[in-house]
């Protein structure tokens, strides 16, 4: 089996994904054609070379349907002959993209792909895809599907957490990604966004607040009380599946949930042959990665398991790993995570995360998987382990390491 | 025709009078079903005919199918699928499919037809008005309800009524009338859009023309090329939100035991995104499919048919006549008293409310003041009305005043030397046929009755709280008591329009004994370690209305502790120590009471209650880890119930398994999908439910011991509904639709020699002759 290679990852800053935000008036294909253009020039690359452009995308509709992968790969000017997909596991489908792409090199039928994501979530709203899943009384009624912050707050009952432990997970976040701004470690991969006219339009990640603290988190209302115990009633649903709870608290209000934003992302893999042909230098391997299905009214708990299978497969165990990076989804998804591996949080989210900076659905993994190849170098560690939770009870990890 | 009055006018509109002979209600059977479908014909062919306006030449409009020609069809469904199954389907659907396509050919039939709803419309008859291209309401007819009751007794609305409503009102106005049986009165329907006008009942027939004559190329608007969902289909923008939150709504009170619901879900679901004719074969499907579960022949029998027949009095004994009940004399004007002669004066009886001192009898009649009061806000009814229902109730202390009364029911505390007393000073005055019930819930029948000075006319008759909201009423005969009181008693009881079953004398009697099972249960779990929360979630979600300690507060634990102890007192040596014991009189010693103090196994605020923490005390062992699984607690619950409804029927203590199922449902609210305790076991079979009480009473104790009767019945292949033949009485019609092979079981177990070579007819005489 051939070795999967990054060589070069880039991603877009992440705008408000509301009518307000800074990129809502640029379109989904030109965000992420630009994102595109950008590993492409910066590697000076031959795209004839790219066998595959592999785009995750959430809400495939509207102006991000019909296979947005092809689309922005020619107008990014790629060669004709790089194919493109768009594909969906919800929110992890910008790190299933790496994946995908990674094992289509590690086959040895394909030398090199762009794998990343985009969502316009300003532009094309949650939901706007429907699906079954959530309406189909088949599905809904006979599955017991709740929405996520349903799910988010079912976990932290379970576990335990209260709405100061969630809280304070959340000012941390926006801490971390204060001073990772400041001190500039995203630099390496961010490209900004430009309008029609080429001017930048946006150039930091403008969903974070710095100053936020526990004083202001507490002020917030619980998101999902409503949805849950008023209209239409999930909290009852959720606990014919979990009948021993009595009630469901609700800890998770906007504060410290992933923030909606619009943004992509883009990440260059291929082989080792290819990658010196084409006068690349590898910035890390891909050593592993799994994908898992979990019980889906709690759905987020996925990552605890696909981290587990993934390494196994590579191998290696929890303490292995140098830097773990888990989206943000909601506090409590990480701080179960922390919990079911006994990782302590200075090892995980080292530099922020969705909470602070924001979860453009299909582009996240993708994103995240960047920033952990910056860190690596940054801080000269070797191994990380970058994961998501997923709709429908899912988790996705990839392992890599350091070349 | 038969079923319908036909007249046609000088501008070639004919004007269709549903009235079918000897009936006072119109169905929809199979013979107004042909004629329907003569109808459409007629309209469509003759040329002189240039539209049709329907009404009723009754009353009401029509009351939907006729399920006791149908119920022998919805039995029988699930035993026909077991030589082939895909053709049996194939069968069962073109049958039923045959009702939509009937209403179907009327709406596009290619003429203008209205309905002129000039009375109530449910089910079948609710479906048919909408089938009509124009729709027309009485305004001034408070009658003229439309509704869809079917979910209520397992069904869905079969004739197109899952499509056309939502297509009319939208999902959310549409799914109280198809989930929750929800009537519309006039202007409510007229203002949602399911009529085109409602006008004074005397302009109906000429409006409904008017239109006819006026829309000669009428359409529904489904069938137009511009039609979109209203309120929006699942996939737009508005629509989304609601139909995700549909199934969350519905989820959340059925817990999944009630597939009529969720069918019903599923028909709007996928029949809002197709066309109308491919809607209908939806519809049908699923109607299909819910009659091949056992929870709706379950609920069809039990809900409908039974329910019917005992509110007729089909428990009355045989060679009694159904008698008039003029006047009652209530003894005891507390809760219980002054709900009993709240009913009564309701149901047009006259009432004499007697009590200890005029203060306590006028506080009993306030209670018929305030709640007649409330109706009148409500406009439920008039101040005219209501008045009259207050002037029929005397509140005296004057037993003098009872002399003329047929029936006595005396409802004074559960004392047996006041209840002697009071039945002394009250049979002194009654007539020789009146009779003398006492609502005692607690003290034998026969005990009681040593104090009458006639036995024979003295009988239990006990309500359950608050008698003004619960159905059921058990009749309880003593050693002596008479089949004419009995009768009486049943004269009684339907006459309020109460359900009565009649059971023998026994402690606790049939509800009160079963629902304690359920109490035990509940304090066995925690005994044993599970946690509350998860015995009440499991127990709500096996179907009962309410958790084992929640009930148990409500009921409160005060008077648990005096029954226990009571029982205990009575019983001596061969009283049974349960889990519970210890719990009660520790909780009872703590003074947590229940709702009534606001601390019980739950702790009350305002509104709100939660569990009270500490309970985690009364785990012997300390709290199970892990816990056990829903599955099985949801089993215990339920088994231990039926289990002791079962020892019952063995007993001889009730006779008849629709009682029991009846009882089970309006007395202590157990789960209705399954019909009843009975049926609930029928349902499972009882080779399967023995081996599973067995595992359980190996398990967790001797409550799940069963009957010597139940493992007889896995030999003999019967089941409660087949041995206790008054229940298996079948009308013809039933019969008729039944397999060859069922009606020769039939035959064959009532000593009838019958084999399937025989003419049907032949054994279907013979088993009629055997039942009359």
């Amino acid at each position: 089996m051939a070795d999967a290679y990054i060589f070069d990852a880039v991603r877009s800053p992440r705008g408000k994904g509301k009518k307000s935000g800074s990129l809502h008036e640029i379109t989904a294909l030109s965000l992420l054609t630009q994102q595109l253009k950008a590993i492409s020039e910066r590697n000076d690359l031959d795209t004839s070379k790219i066998d595959d452009v592999i785009m995750g995308c959430v809400s495939a509709v509207g102006e991000q349907g019909a296979d947005i992968a092809r689309t922005a790969s020619i107008k990014a000017g790629y060669a004709e002959t790089a194919a493109g997909v768009t594909l969906n596991r919800f929110c992890g489908s910008g790190l299933e993209a790496v994946n995908i792409g990674a094992a289509k090199v590690m086959s040895g039928m394909t030398d090199m792909v762009v794998a990343g994501g985009v969502e316009h979530m300003s532009r094309v709203p949650m939901g706007s895809d429907g699906g079954a899943i959530g309406v189909d009384p088949s599905f809904a009624f006979e599955e017991m599907a709740v929405p996520q912050g349903i799910s988010a707050d079912l976990i932290a009952t379970i576990n335990g957490f209260s709405r100061d432990d969630v809280d304070a997970y959340a000012v941390e976040s926006q801490k971390r990604a204060a001073k990772s701004w400041e001190e500039g470690r995203f630099k390496k991969s961010i490209v900004p966004v430009k309008d029609q006219l080429g001017v930048t339009i946006l150039d930091h990640d403008e969903h974070m607040r710095p100053s936020t603290n526990m004083q202001s988190l507490g002020s917030l209302n619980p998101s999902f009380l409503g949805l849950g115990t008023m209209m239409p009633g999930f909290d009852p649903v959720a606990m014919q599946r979990y009948p021993e709870l009595e009630k469901i608290d609700h800890v998770h209000h906007a504060g410290n949930s992933s923030g909606i934003v619009d943004g992509a992302a883009a990440v260059l893999i291929g082989s080792k042959e290819m990658g010196e042909a084409l006068g690349l230098k590898a910035r890390a391997r891909i050593k592993a990665f799994a994908e898992i299905g979990s019980e889906p009214t709690i759905m987020l708990t996925g990552p605890e398991f696909v981290a587990a299978k993934a390494l196994k497969k590579a191998g290696m165990e929890v303490g292995d790993i140098d830097l773990y990076e888990l989206n943000e989804a909601f506090a409590a998804v990480v701080l179960r995570f922390m919990q079911a591996h006994n990782i302590s949080h200075d090892k995980i989210n080292v530099n922020g995360g969705a909470i602070a900076m924001g979860h453009p659905l299909g582009a996240t993994g993708a994103m995240i998987l960047g920033t952990m190849v910056d860190e690596l170098e940054r801080s000269d560690k070797e191994t990380s382990l970058i994961t998501l939770c997923i709709g429908g009870g899912m988790g996705t990890a990839t392992i890599i390491e350091r070349v | 025709m038969k079923n319908f009055q036909l007249d046609k006018d000088a501008d070639g509109i004919l004007l269709v009078s549903f009235d079918m002979p000897n009936r006072s209600m119109n169905v929809l059977n199979n013979s107004s079903m042909a004629e329907i479908s003569e109808l459409t014909d007629m309209i469509t062919s003759d040329d002189t005919i240039i539209g049709a306006v329907i009404t009723s030449g009754k009353k009401a409009f029509c009351a939907g199918a006729d399920l006791e020609e149908m119920g022998g069809n919805l039995l029988s469904a699930r035993s026909a699928m077991t030589k082939d199954p895909e053709a049996a389907k194939k069968a069962l659907f073109e049958g039923v499919y045959k009702l939509n396509q009937l209403f179907r050919n009327l709406e596009t039939c290619g003429k203008p037809v209205a309905a002129a709803l000039n009375g109530l419309a449910l089910g079948g008859g609710f479906e048919f008005v909408m089938a009509c291209t124009g729709r027309f309401v009485a305004s001034d007819n408070n009658s003229a309800k439309v509704g869809l009751p079917e979910a209520l007794i397992g069904l869905l609305p079969g004739a197109g009524g899952t499509q056309r409503l939502p297509r009319l009102v939208g999902l959310m106005n549409a799914s109280g009338v198809l989930l929750q049986g929800k009537q519309l009165k006039p202007a409510e329907a007229q203002a949602m859009g399911i009529f085109h006008a409602a006008v004074p009942a005397a302009e109906l027939i000429a409006t409904a023309k008017k239109w006819v004559k006026d829309t000669p190329k009428a359409k529904q608007p489904w069938d137009e090329d511009r039609f979109r969902f209203p309120g929006g289909a699942p996939y737009t923008a508005k629509g989304y939100q609601m139909f995700a939150g549909a199934s969350a709504m519905v989820r959340k009170e059925s817990f999944g035991n009630y597939p009529a619901m969720t069918n019903i879900l599923k028909c709007v679901y996928e029949g809002s995104q197709l066309p109308m004719d491919a809607a209908l074969r939806v519809e049908s499907r699923y109607f299909c499919d819910l009659m091949l579960r056992p929870e709706s022949a379950n609920m069809v029998r039990s809900l409908f048919l039974s329910k019917q027949a005992l509110e007729k009095g089909e428990a009355r004994p045989q060679g009694q006549a159904k008698g008039e009940v003029k006047k009652v004399g209530v003894i005891g004007a507390g809760f219980m008293g002054a709900g009993v002669a709240y009913v009564s004066a309701r149901a047009g009886l006259d009432v004499v409310l007697i009590d200890r001192d005029q203060e306590g009898a006028d506080k009993g009649k306030q209670f018929t003041i305030d709640e007649q009061t409330k109706r009148v806000k409500r406009k439920r009814t008039t101040q005219e009305k209501a008045d009259a229902v207050i002037d029929r109730i005397t509140a005296t202390t004057d037993y003098a005043l009872l002399k003329d009364v047929d029936l006595i029911v005396e409802a004074v505390f559960e004392n047996s030397e006041l209840k002697a007393k009071i039945t002394k000073l009250g049979e002194e005055v009654i007539g020789d046929t009146a009779i003398f019930g006492s609502n005692t819930s607690t003290i034998p029948i026969s005990d009681l009755a040593k104090a009458s000075a006639r036995p024979e006319n003295f009988i239990g008759i006990h309500f359950f709280s608050p008698v003004h909201k619960m159905m059921l009423v058990e009749i309880i005969k003593g050693e002596k008591t008479s089949d004419y009181a009995i009768s009486r008693a049943i004269d009684f009881v339907t006459k309020i329009r109460k359900v009565p079953i009649v059971v023998e004398d026994t402690r606790g009697f049939y509800a009160n004994r079963c629902v304690g099972r359920y109490l035990q249960e509940g304090y066995n779990l925690v005994a044993e370690g599970v946690k509350p929360a998860l015995i009440e979630n499991a127990a709500k979600m096996a179907g009962m209305p309410v958790g084992p300690l929640s009930l148990q507060d409500e009921v409160a634990i005060d008077l648990a502790y005096k029954v226990m102890t009571q029982t205990k007192k009575d019983l001596g040596s061969q009283y049974v120590e349960g889990k519970g014991d210890i719990i009660i009189e520790k909780m009872f010693k703590a003074e947590r009471f229940g709702r009534k103090n606001g601390k019980g196994f739950y702790v009350y605020e305002g509104r709100e209650k939660h569990l009270w923490p500490e309970l985690g005390q009364f785990a012997v062992d300390g709290l199970q880890d892990p816990q056990p699984s829903v599955t099985d607690i949801k089993d215990r619950i339920m088994y231990t119930q039926a289990i002791e409804a079962a020892r019952t029927m063995a007993e001889g203590i009730v006779h008849d398994p629709r009682e029991a199922d009846l009882g089970s449902i309006f007395g202590w609210g157990f789960a209705p999908f399954t019909g009843g305790a009975i049926s609930f076991i029928d349902t499972i079979g009882a080779k399967a439910f023995v081996a599973r009480a067995d595992e359980l009473a190996k398990a967790y104790g001797p409550q799940f011991e069963v009957p010597a009767l139940l493992r007889e019945m896995i030999s003999s292949g019967e089941t409660f509904y087949s041995k206790f033949s008054r229940a298996a009485r079948y009308s013809e019609s039933a019969l008729k639709k039944m397999l060859e092979k069922d009606v020769v079981k039939i035959a064959n177990k009532m000593g009838i020699d019958a084999s399937e070579k025989d003419l049907k007819a032949d054994t279907i005489g013979k088993i009629l002759a055997k039942q009359a």
